[in-house]
């Protein structure tokens, strides 16, 4: 384990905790160190517990731990909430003129650093920038030099102007100084390292939207989500830099039809929502894939069935994205498993859907989405984006898919299942879709033989993309041991750093995390070489560890966690131990 | 191309299957011949059905178009406009797909106000699954599924657009083949999203809202002095109970279409580059 440092910021949802955290984070991230940052807040405007988790080294940090260093409390909840991550030695920060923590005791062995936040702040401008003397109080019990505090202010708050700015940095030395003057004999030994790296820090909704951009999505329509919301929040106002535009729709019915009409219209194009959110456009998802449009359908999931906990981590979905819809629909499901792959898969989600004319889900999940994590910039080289856009026929070629009488064959008959693609406008291209099935002209029909070298030909596209696309899982690991953990969405960081753990205990696993759910590897000759098979994901009924038997006929066991939370390293390494030991027990 | 354009190169060679006497017939024959006379041809008009006996005209027409999901054609053509100004889009669909599963969107359509047109296919009645009420079914008419009638009163498509904030509104009878043809060709032209009710009678389940209805009842604005530029008389007469009218009801000559507003203003289909565009790396950058 890299000797690493957690800090939080925990108060009433409403109370600026995110954007304070994210300053920290920033901050630390400007300093050269790894962040890897946690929420954990209520679905309300205000009245609920929030906060803010960063967990910082400087090395690279995949997961959350069970462990606070410094925890800035706004609320007494704050302190109760988290007294089993806070240890002794852990450094509280507090308001003790705040009423309701007048009264606030320091458990035993802990530090207390009572710091007059709002008073400081409105000597500095104002009582809005209490968060932020905490920010400063919190440098000093850190031994965080305080420039790179600034450096993250002028960024957050250098719209501002510069007067905002200069009274937020002398906040936060007001709570700097306060500590420093106040607490001179307290025993602070953190002491938070620099380096002179350059990172990166971004959320998974922020690399999504960073992603589509990059592929050149022209078009956005979406309807406001948790968590998916930031990949719109992202777009807007960057998009259209880029000949883009997006669109807030009045529901996700007309968000994924806008979205269909622009692909129609040629645009690469694109809508995210939630679980819920894609229920409404599972009607639509058939439409796109029977009128063969290239379309990009982003599922940022959360805890459900129906409303579940909004605001909570699950891989609940992934059935509704593999079988969701009447009928038979081919299509693609991706999921990507960093924040990295967040905009990696993104990409070539666009690819996808025009090389293949088909949907495409991404399956991205809240634990990934909508928090913080650093990368060398490098990892987002712009370089390496490739854009393919499949079989666009122009004016020219258009006439190798003509019937002889000059109509055009968007959904002919070919070998690969993939059909030329005529973009509105293009002379001589002019051709009905339809959800109905069709012919090769897309006119309806109801011929028995048509309507089976239609079927044929849309299912064909995904054979063609096993053949021809590179399905590979991501492995980790020791690649000869004999036991397997499968996994896949944002678990893999963890089930990385699990792996530490379970070396203590003398256990070697070799780790595949599955990017690509449908069309998918075939896994039967990793499953029938290991004698133990664990597949780990964040949802009760283990969908994907269903997935693996129903390929392999091999029966695997199952570490499920639906609670709301992501797995924790050590908590995952205990789960894992556990379920290998107990199939031992089985077999002896 | 346009100059040589003619109202049958908008005819697909597929035969329509509506009821003989349909007023679908006339209806499209309107749409073609409104599209050709505004410069139109095949290629650059898009033309986005919904289901229903009305959602049928994607096929029977010749041009891009989609025949998409029962009561979304709405967002799909605003998402086609929006990706491509230049392209002419033109969404029909019926009553049912408009003003009841489709409702939601009308409000926001209307709002929106993409540049494009949206005729309305209004027989009163769900004639493809043979014969239920619709939202504009009269409070008393029988079917099968409200034997004693709908027993609420019916959608008011004029007023639901007017209240919404629509800046062409108008209506037109499938029968009256000339005034018909100006009143699209007028929703095509209008600098916004233009909205036109027909009455498309449907000969097979309805008996009450007939051709002798439509022909005897409808009072045309143009036979009056009525000016479609003063909002306050429009409200009056979407909300006259005693008539209907035939004609443009309302028209906002300053309306300014979504795609201005928003500055789009040309086509999205188009990626010059092969890799990612030009000046990605700021964002990255920005993450700093």
């Amino acid at each position: 384990m890299p000797a690493d440092f957690n800090w939080a910021i925990g108060g009433e949802a409403g109370d600026g905790i995110d954007s304070t955290g994210k300053v920290f984070a920033q901050a630390l991230s400007r300093a050269g160190r790894h962040v890897f940052t946690s929420k954990d807040f209520a679905s309300r405007i205000r009245g609920g517990y929030t906060a803010y988790k960063v967990r910082t080294s400087t090395e690279k940090v995949r997961s959350v731990v069970d462990r606070l260093d410094v925890l800035v409390a706004l609320t007494p909840r704050t302190i109760e909430e988290n007294l089993d991550e806070l240890h002794e030695g852990s450094v509280i920060i507090y308001d003790g003129e705040r009423t309701t923590m007048a009264d606030v005791e320091i458990p035993e062995g802990m530090i207390g650093l009572d710091v007059p936040l709002k008073r400081l702040a409105e000597d500095a401008g104002g009582a809005v920038m209490r968060n932020v003397v905490a920010l400063g109080a919190a440098c000093e019990a850190t031994s965080f030099d305080i420039e790179h505090l600034d450096s993250s202010l002028k960024k957050h708050f250098g719209g501002k102007g510069q007067a905002i700015v200069d009274n937020n940095k002398q906040a936060a030395r007001l709570g700097q100084e306060y500590v420093r003057d106040n607490y001179p004999d307290a025993d602070l030994e953190y002491a938070l390292e620099t380096t002179d790296n350059d990172y990166v820090l971004l959320n998974g909704d922020e690399a999504i939207g960073m992603g589509a951009i990059a592929a050149g999505c022209k078009y956005y329509a979406g309807y406001p989500i948790t968590p998916a919301t930031d990949v719109m929040t992202y777009l807007k106002g960057r998009i259209e830099q880029f000949g883009g535009h997006v669109v807030q729709a009045e529901d996700e019915l007309a968000a994924i039809n806008l979205a269909l009409g622009a692909a129609r219209a040629g645009a690469r194009s694109m809508t995210a929502t939630s679980g819920p959110g894609i229920d409404l456009m599972a009607e639509t998802f058939g439409l796109v894939a029977t009128s063969e449009t290239p379309l990009v359908v982003v599922d940022v999931m959360r805890s459900g069935p129906s409303t579940g906990m909004p605001t909570k981590q699950e891989q609940g979905d992934l059935n509704m994205m593999l079988y969701g819809g009447h009928g038979e629909i081919p299509r693609f499901v991706l999921a990507p498993t960093t924040v990295e792959e967040c905009f990696w898969k993104t990409v070539e989600a666009f690819n996808l859907a025009e090389k293949y004319q088909t949907p495409v889900y991404l399956a991205a999940d809240l634990a990934m989405a909508v928090t913080e994590q650093t990368f060398e910039p490098e990892a987002f080289d712009m370089d390496a984006v490739e854009i393919d856009r499949g079989k666009v026929v122009d004016e020219e070629s258009i006439a190798d898919h003509q019937t002889e009488s000059g109509g055009f064959k968007p959904h002919e008959i070919t070998e690969d299942g993939v059909s030329p693609r005529a973009i509105p406008g293009t002379e001589g291209g002019a051709h009905m879709s339809t959800g109905l099935e069709h012919d090769e002209q897309g006119r309806r029909t109801e011929d028995t033989e048509m309507r089976v070298e239609q079927v044929d030909k849309r299912n064909r596209k995904v054979e063609t993309a096993r053949e021809r696309e590179d399905l590979s899982p991501r492995e980790f690991g020791d690649a000869d041991s004999d036991n397997l953990v499968l996994t896949w969405g944002s678990n893999e960081g963890t089930l990385v750093e699990a792996l530490e753990f379970l070396e203590e205990d003398g256990i070697d696993v070799r780790i595949l995390s599955v990017p690509y759910l449908f069309p998918r590897p075939d896994l039967t000759a990793e499953v029938e070489a290991a004698d133990e098979v664990v597949v780990v994901e964040c949802n009760a009924t283990g969908q994907f560890a269903d997935v693996v038997e129903h390929d392999t006929l091999q029966r695997v066991k199952r570490v499920n966690k639906y609670n709301g939370v992501q797995f924790k390293a050590d908590e995952l390494a205990d789960d894992i131990k556990q379920t290998l030991a107990a199939g031992q027990e089985v077999e002896a | 191309m346009s100059s040589e354009v003619r109202f049958t190169d908008f005819k697909s060679d597929k035969q329509p299957t509506w009821c003989p006497g349909c007023g679908d017939f006339g209806t499209m024959n309107g749409m073609m011949k409104a599209l050709a006379e505004t410069g139109n041809d095949p290629d650059n008009t898009f033309v986005v059905a919904g289901i229903g006996c009305s959602g049928k005209i994607g096929t029977y027409m010749h041009s891009y178009a989609i025949h998409g999901v029962h009561g979304r054609a709405l967002p799909v053509g605003a998402g086609v406009k929006m990706a491509n100004p230049d392209l002419e889009v033109m969404v029909a669909g019926g009553d049912g797909d408009g003003y009841s599963i489709g409702a939601g969107h009308f409000v926001h359509a209307v709002r929106r106000n993409v540049d494009m047109s949206y005729i309305v296919m209004d027989n009163r009645i769900y004639g493809l699954t043979k014969g239920q009420a619709s939202p504009t079914s009269r409070e008393d008419f029988e079917t099968s599924t409200t034997p004693e009638g709908p027993q609420q009163p019916p959608v008011n498509p004029l007023a639901l657009a007017l209240a919404s904030g629509a800046t062409f509104i108008a209506q037109s009878f499938s029968s009256d083949a000339l005034r018909h043809q100006e009143i699209v060709r007028k929703a095509i032209e209008h600098d916004g999203f233009g909205f036109v009710n027909v009455f498309s009678p449907c000969v097979t389940f309805n008996d009450v809202d007939t051709y002798d209805y439509f022909r005897d009842s409808l009072v045309d604005l143009q036979e009056t002095d009525y000016d479609p530029h003063d909002r306050e008389a429009a409200k009056e007469k979407v909300l006259d109970a005693d008539k209907e009218y035939m004609g443009v009801l309302y028209q906002d000559e300053n309306s300014v279409p979504y795609e201005e507003t928003h500055g789009l203003d040309s086509s999205m289909a188009d990626i010059d580059h092969e890799g990612a565009p030009e000046g990605a790396t700021d964002l990255v950058r920005e993450f700093y």
